[in-house]
């Protein structure tokens, strides 16, 4: 296939093609300089430029950290527990969000979507999840099915799904599409070609979103406990209730732990699905 | 022959019992000694894994022999990365995969070329007038000046690879590596290619050194072939004494002389 390439205005002299250039800098430059204000005005309006307001909230954040301290993993038997909901919770909800992440992703991306009604349903249903915090989706949830983990995992999977969605369809439209090419030119029907021809492709970036997305669910899923949703987060809040900063500084290590230990179990996945 | 004669025979590079032994255990390139002389087209010439690339990649340390070392002409072994460096900002190089950024425009992927002559903060800065003026000639001189400004993703293979030579060009080098530069391109690009190598040999009194497959084009381009086979070389003569007992010994059968 030979396509035309942008027609340009033949320009012979080397001065003229040097200012041309020059102006295509100086355009960038500006560029640039419009981003770093809005970016100082952003900074500004939020108080992030006001330094005497800053250095008085020092003092109080140095005292709620000496009364963290030490911790206090007195209670750590009752934790156990918790933390195994939480874990169970993240995995499922991201199995949900994986699971509804595929046909979604396929059917936003513009190079596999049936037509432009669907892509342009599918890109506003992403929206829409991506849009409505997991905290407000699990408030309903919980209104919906009652107290404990379910609310949670499905508070979690939407929301994720509006992520995962996106990013699906985004690593399907950068799928090279040479391969299939080759695909439909061995007479494959649609599915085929994107079974055959594009998950084969997308796959390590699939995996690498899914993994990076479980991690997040973990983190997520301790706020999921303030509205009721079970795991660690239910103790994080219940120590936070009775003012029991040790015991809330020792709740947040152990989060912190299994976070480490999910990040790592989920780089070993990756690695795997290169 | 011409008058390039004359400054023939000064070496430029040797390889000092060079070895390569990659990690995964493959063995590219046995003991291999050699020298480059000054003025010529040298082709490094054999079918794929005789250890051609491995060989050219060494001599500007793009890959780090196993054993041995690549001598320069003042004597000096090539050990240092600052000694590594300033030798590379010598020795232009020219890919297989013209190595070029898609999304920038051909003029400022021929820039790149002057990035050892700057520091990091002169770089983002930007080039000077001379170095942008030398960079266009070098795209005239390859045909190009009309795409000067043109993204080099919306160029074709052939010209993509013009492209890498006006970058070798303009780094204003004293010996210019190609490795497989036509092994993508069409017969008459090919041939397009191979000429302006060689006219920059015989001009610029730049010596090339360049990795190929293609006998016929050897034959047409070197003053000299290095035959390789199996990771040893196994000829090393001016193209006229390239005959079918030296043919097999790079190509292992019979080989076809047709072409």
């Amino acid at each position: 296939m030979t396509r035309l390439l942008t027609a340009q205005p033949a320009l012979t002299n080397a001065e003229d093609v040097l200012a041309e250039d020059s102006k295509g800098r100086r355009k960038l430059l500006l560029q640039i300089a419009v981003v770093a204000a809005i970016v100082i005005v952003s900074l500004w309006m939020t108080g992030m430029l006001d330094r005497s307001r800053l250095t008085s909230g020092l003092p109080a954040i140095g005292i709620l950290g000496t009364e963290m301290f030490p911790p206090d993993f007195g209670r750590w038997r009752d934790w156990v527990g918790p933390l195994v909901e939480t874990l169970a919770m993240s995995i499922a909800g991201t199995a949900l969000a994986v699971a509804l992440s595929l046909p979604l992703g396929f059917l936003a991306a513009r190079n596999t979507s049936p037509n432009k009604v669907i892509y342009q349903v599918s890109r506003v249903v992403l929206n829409t999840l991506r849009s409505i915090p997991e905290l407000i989706m699990g408030i309903i949830f919980v209104a919906a099915v009652g107290f404990g983990m379910l609310p949670g995992v499905l508070a979690l999977g939407l929301h994720s799904v509006g992520m995962v969605g996106k990013f699906f369809a985004e690593a399907i439209e950068h799928a090279h599409p040479a391969p299939i090419e080759a695909t439909e030119a061995s007479g494959a029907t649609s599915m085929q070609v994107i079974l055959h021809g594009v998950l084969p492709q997308v796959f390590p970036q699939f995996a690498d979103v899914s993994m990076y997305r479980w991690e997040y669910n973990f983190r997520a899923s301790t706020v999921m406990g303030m509205v009721g949703a079970g795991g660690i987060g239910t103790e994080l809040v219940g120590s936070l209730r009775l003012l029991d900063y040790p015991q809330v500084s020792a709740v947040l290590l152990v989060i912190l732990a299994c976070v480490t230990v999910v990040d790592i179990l989920s780089n070993m996945l990756r690695a795997k699905f290169r | 022959m011409d008058g390039s004669m004359s400054i023939m025979g000064r070496d430029i590079l040797s390889v000092d019992d060079v070895e390569v032994v990659y990690p995964n255990g493959t063995r590219a390139l046995n003991k291999t000694t050699c020298q480059f002389m000054d003025g010529e087209v040298t082709v490094l010439l054999g079918p794929s894994g005789a250890g051609k690339s491995t060989l050219l990649r060494t001599l500007n340390l793009l890959t780090q022999p196993s054993a041995g070392h690549i001598v320069t002409s003042a004597g000096q072994q090539l050990k240092s990365r600052r000694d590594i460096r300033f030798h590379r900002r010598d020795t232009a190089m020219i890919f297989q995969q013209h190595q070029l950024i898609g999304r920038l425009s051909t003029l400022r992927n021929v820039l790149m070329a002057r990035l050892g002559r700057h520091s990091v903060w002169s770089s983002l800065a930007g080039f000077s007038r001379a170095e942008k003026h030398l960079a266009l000639e070098s795209l005239s001189r390859v045909g190009l000046f009309d795409k000067a400004l043109t993204r080099c993703d919306s160029l074709s293979g052939g010209q993509q690879q013009r492209v890498g030579i006006a970058r070798a060009l303009t780094q204003e080098p004293k010996l210019i590596l190609a490795d497989e530069p036509i092994a993508s391109l069409d017969p008459a690009s090919s041939d397009r290619v191979m000429k302006i190598l060689r006219d920059v040999c015989r001009e610029d009194r730049i010596p090339v050194i360049v990795s190929l497959h293609q006998l016929d084009f050897a034959k047409a381009y070197a003053d000299r072939i290095i035959g390789l086979c199996d990771g040893d070389i196994v000829f090393d003569g001016p193209p006229s004494a390239l005959d079918n007992a030296a043919l097999s010994r790079i190509y292992g059968a019979p080989a076809d002389t047709t072409n």
